[in-house]
């Protein structure tokens, strides 16, 4: 295929992408979709977000699995960084700390997949018996 | 902080902090005068004259449950350590320009990085900002303007495919302009 190199390339490429899109997938919101979130202020940046980022939204893809995954700033952890919050479709969000290479994967594939939760977690939605 | 996308990450996250609703990221290279010259504008709330003052000391962040604040002293020391300079500007409710300088060939320079990934991990994380990122070269200038490529932009964080077609669209186009890394 030729490069992408013009504006007009682009909107060629997604007016194609929109075709092929199914209904269903179209109806999608983002409350439906596992919605995840790399802290990425100064301490994550200089632990290494950035590349627990990427490999996240190429994983994601490659595994097939549709999500959202943006940036965020200081969760207040900065001894545990990189930290990434990972929100499951109708569930409370979860922090995992310490997220390496490893640890994504192990994410995506037991915690993003099956539901079971991995170590490295930093109890964050902790609540108190007023809050209930 | 390894390369400079780190640098600018972070100065963007201080922008957004600030309430900024138009951020430009200005970048300027030329081989033949041997600089490198990285600015970051936005209309966030700005900076008054006395913070301004202690803005790249390590030790002071507005932040109240934070003892540091590195971010922009990170970037000062980098600039400096590769010849160059860093440069704040602000005025209160107007908005703050960062400026950082480098000497492009400096065996210290930090290396850019993924300034194409960068580019679109910011976009995409914040739809509501209008980012404006500009890069010239002795070559030319590349220009994404966020208000122009709205229609791209519109589902392209659920989309992998757009954004590997915005990717290797703003990744040719620097290609054109030779980008130095």
């Amino acid at each position: 295929m030729a490069k992408i190199t013009s504006l007009d390339d682009l909107r060629k490429i997604k007016k194609n992408l929109e075709e092929q899109i199914s209904l269903r997938e179209k109806a999608e919101n983002p409350e439906s979709l596992v919605q995840i979130k790399v802290g990425m202020a100064t301490s994550g940046i200089a632990a290494g977000a950035k590349e627990i980022f990427t490999f996240l939204v190429d994983e994601l893809e490659k595994r097939n699995i549709p999500a959202i995954v943006t940036q965020t700033g200081d969760m207040g952890y900065s001894y545990a960084e990189p930290t990434v919050e990972v929100k499951l479709p109708g569930q409370e969000p979860v922090v995992f700390g310490w997220v390496t290479k490893e640890k994504a994967d192990e994410i995506i594939e037991k915690y993003i997949r099956n539901g079971e939760l991995v170590e490295g977690i930093i109890p964050q939605n902790y609540k108190t018996i007023d809050d209930k | 902080m390894k390369e400079i996308v780190d640098h600018i990450i972070d100065i963007v996250n201080n922008s957004i902090s600030a309430g900024a609703h138009n951020i430009t990221i200005d970048i300027q290279e030329s081989a033949t005068n041997d600089y490198l010259k990285i600015s970051i504008i936005d209309d966030g709330k700005g900076i008054d004259e006395n913070t301004i003052k202690k803005i790249t000391d390590p030790f002071f962040t507005t932040k109240k449950d934070k003892k540091v604040g590195l971010g922009t002293s990170l970037l000062k020391y980098q600039a400096e350590l590769a010849g160059g300079s860093f440069l704040i500007k602000s005025e209160l409710n107007k908005g703050t320009e960062i400026k950082a300088t480098f000497q492009l060939s400096h065996i210290d320079r930090q290396p850019m990085g993924d300034i194409a990934g960068t580019i679109i991990l910011l976009i995409t994380s914040h739809s509501n900002i209008h980012f404006i990122y500009k890069h010239q070269t002795d070559d030319g200038v590349f220009q994404i303007d966020t208000t122009e490529i709205k229609d791209i932009l519109n589902d392209i964080c659920n989309n992998i495919i757009m954004r590997r077609s915005l990717k290797e669209y703003i990744e040719e186009n620097l290609k054109k302009i030779k980008m130095t890394n």
